[in-house]
């Protein structure tokens, strides 16, 4: 086990540095001189050509790319993101305020997707053909396909404007009002966990009518075990192995939901902050969520991988 | 062309079953009545691109001041938005911007996908394979939406790079699959008896492989086109892909935001749309994987 964590740990290094590569060369790739983009934005006029020699040495332009790409690698390690043109901020900060924010949604939204998703999808299984799989089949299948920006602006029309029962958006800290953040956190969690709970329960439920027909299921019936004690014990943990690799794919879903649902409830979070720097052209700003988007999905896409070698000695040695 | 071919079966009775294969691929792929319907609405979908001019009672960039946000009427079907356009004239103009970046994006990712995964799963001992697939790791654990926003944030609007955004993010699913395919087929003996006398690489790959691969592919593309639509539906919910005045479902739902007390129609009316269509999409995916390979349940 610990030789395939290590071999894991190793292999997530070397695509983080993939991620950092593409992005750097992504961004530099771009038709244009990076200097006259900084000076276009920042509308500083009738540059010298001196002048602007020197902002490039200020900037490390000068330099051959790789240089540049490990000045600013080191940057982010140290946790330098660099500097916002658009928010004259330096972008770190800018993220630190807004990271908390998506994570705390994206966490909410997480675990109602993985228990909900789970649970029902092993109730629809465990009773396929009755009531319980009538209801959470059609509705797994509403949620693959709904768009969770219509879903939201749904919600808020049905439960903000008509009902009057939640709030249609903003975000208040819970240190601050904890009843009003939650009752503003509603909605957004339901809309960006719907996909991965839906894809989770009808993963599970495919997943548990495949253990059920296994040999070692038949003989715990037939040890006359009690159906409580087949399920939990048996059960659930077999066929939790597909959907736990669902569960990397759920983090992805909902972190990539966070730039729709945080502009639809107007949240403060990295989402949003993604969109606007889009639109304002802040490209550093747009470099940094980017990467921050993507380290966080290959974080948890390391946890389920270890977790999966944990469930399944099969995949360890592999 | 069925019957020419059961006449051939009766003069070669060892030829092929051709015609219980279709015959088999019928029954099943039209035994669910929900696959009916996906292809129906499919089908009317083309149908209303294609004669989007014909089926659209205004023009979708008509502006007319003097009926702007009105209700459904017997004039306008599904109400008119803020510049006083008719919302199902816009609507029926935007099946044809789904259904262009849909299937653009689809081919696009497809081709490319199939080609690096066929290549990588060839050489599976080279370094070129490990390229490839670790790219192509680092590509789908990506959220799909993020992936294209930073393309296109790179890139700027405009439809085309919208659909070079979507491929990249669609690409890797294609990849994957075509690698393990062909990772499996080319282990088969007439694989290498048609090395040992002496078949080209590329021989091997195009004529051999990829036909074997053609089933699965054909599902993975019919089964992505739902989520490459949804990925659509929400970059142009953000502002990022078509230009206004141009009709796109995602950015209809936008504009009809504003006015969601007074016209939810304006909102409600394109996200029906974009639903339908994804639902029809995995409807005859489903279908198609059932019909053209059962094995593939649950991997696909």
């Amino acid at each position: 086990m610990t030789t395939y964590i290590i071999r894991r740990l190793i292999w997530a290094l070397v695509i983080i540095i993939m991620l950092t590569l593409a992005i750097f060369f992504a961004m530099r790739l771009l038709p244009g001189d990076p200097l006259m983009i900084y000076v276009a934005q920042s509308q500083i006029a009738n540059i010298g050509p001196e002048a602007l020699e020197q902002l490039r040495a200020e900037h490390g332009l000068d330099k051959p790319i790789l240089m540049q790409y490990f000045n600013w690698a080191g940057g982010v390690l140290r946790g330098d993101l660099g500097r916002s043109i658009f928010y004259n901020e330096s972008v770190g900060k800018l993220i630190a305020r807004r990271l908390p924010i998506t994570a705390h949604i994206g966490v909410l939204a997480f675990i109602l997707a993985t228990t909900l998703g789970t649970l029902s999808g092993l109730l629809a299984g465990l009773r396929r053909g009755e009531m319980a799989d009538q209801i959470v089949t059609p509705l797994a299948y509403v949620g693959i396909t709904v768009p969770i920006f219509w879903l939201g602006i749904l919600l808020v029309y049905v439960f903000g404007l008509k009902l009057g029962w939640l709030p249609i958006g903003g975000y208040t800290s819970p240190f601050e009002d904890f009843w009003l953040n939650t009752k503003q956190l509603i909605m957004p969690v339901v809309c960006e966990s719907v996909l991965g709970l839906a894809s989770m329960s009808r993963q599970m439920r495919s997943s548990v009518l495949e253990v059920a027909r296994q040999d070692y299921i038949r003989t715990a019936w037939s040890k006359g075990l009690r159906e409580r004690t087949i399920v939990f014990r048996h059960m659930l943990k077999n066929s939790l192995i597909p959907v736990v690799t669902l569960m990397g794919f759920a983090i992805g879903m909902i972190f990539g939901g966070s730039v729709l649902i945080e502009t639809i409830f107007n949240i403060p979070g990295m989402g949003r902050l993604m969109v606007n720097s889009i639109f304002n052209q802040d490209y550093v700003v747009v470099q940094a969520t980017t990467l921050i988007f993507g380290t966080i999905v290959l974080a948890v896409n390391l946890i389920v991988d270890i977790s999966y070698g944990w469930l399944d000695p099969r995949i360890r040695y592999g | 062309m069925v019957k020419q071919n059961s006449n051939a079966d009766k003069d070669f009775s060892e030829a092929p079953p051709q015609v219980t294969e279709w015959k088999r691929f019928c029954r099943v792929f039209f035994a669910r009545r929900l696959v009916i319907f996906g292809l129906l609405v499919l089908f009317l979908l083309v149908v209303t691109a294609i004669f989007a001019p014909l089926l659209a009672p205004y023009g979708p960039y008509k502006q007319d001041m003097r009926s702007t946000l009105q209700q459904p009427s017997s004039e306008h079907l599904l109400g008119t938005d803020s510049l006083g356009r008719d919302t199902l004239s816009r609507l029926i103009y935007g099946s044809r911007t789904t259904i262009l970046v849909g299937f653009a994006t689809a081919g696009f990712a497809a081709a490319v996908g199939i080609m690096l995964g066929l290549i990588a799963g060839y050489f599976s001992n080279s370094i070129i394979n490990m390229i490839i697939m670790r790219i192509m790791d680092l590509l789908i654990s990506f959220p799909m939406i993020i992936l294209a926003l930073f393309i296109a944030a790179l890139l700027g609007g405009g439809i085309q790079n919208v659909i070079i955004a979507l491929s990249v993010g669609a690409l890797p699913g294609y990849a994957r699959v075509m690698h393990g395919l062909a990772l499996s087929t080319k282990e088969n003996d007439y694989v290498l008896a048609e090395r040992a006398m002496g078949a080209s690489v590329l021989r091997i790959m195009l004529s051999h492989i990829l036909p074997n691969a053609l089933p699965p592919m054909i599902v993975l593309i019919t089964l992505q086109l739902g989520t490459i639509i949804l990925a659509e539906a929400g970059l142009s919910f953000l502002g990022i892909g078509i230009k206004p005045p141009g009709a796109a479902w995602g950015a209809m739902v936008n504009d009809g935001y504003r006015y969601l007390i007074s016209n939810p129609m304006l909102s409600f009316a394109p996200g029906i749309a974009i639903m339908l269509v994804v639902f029809a999409f995995n409807m005859v995916g489903d279908g198609l994987r059932d019909a053209l390979d059962p094995r593939l349940r649950g991997l696909l």
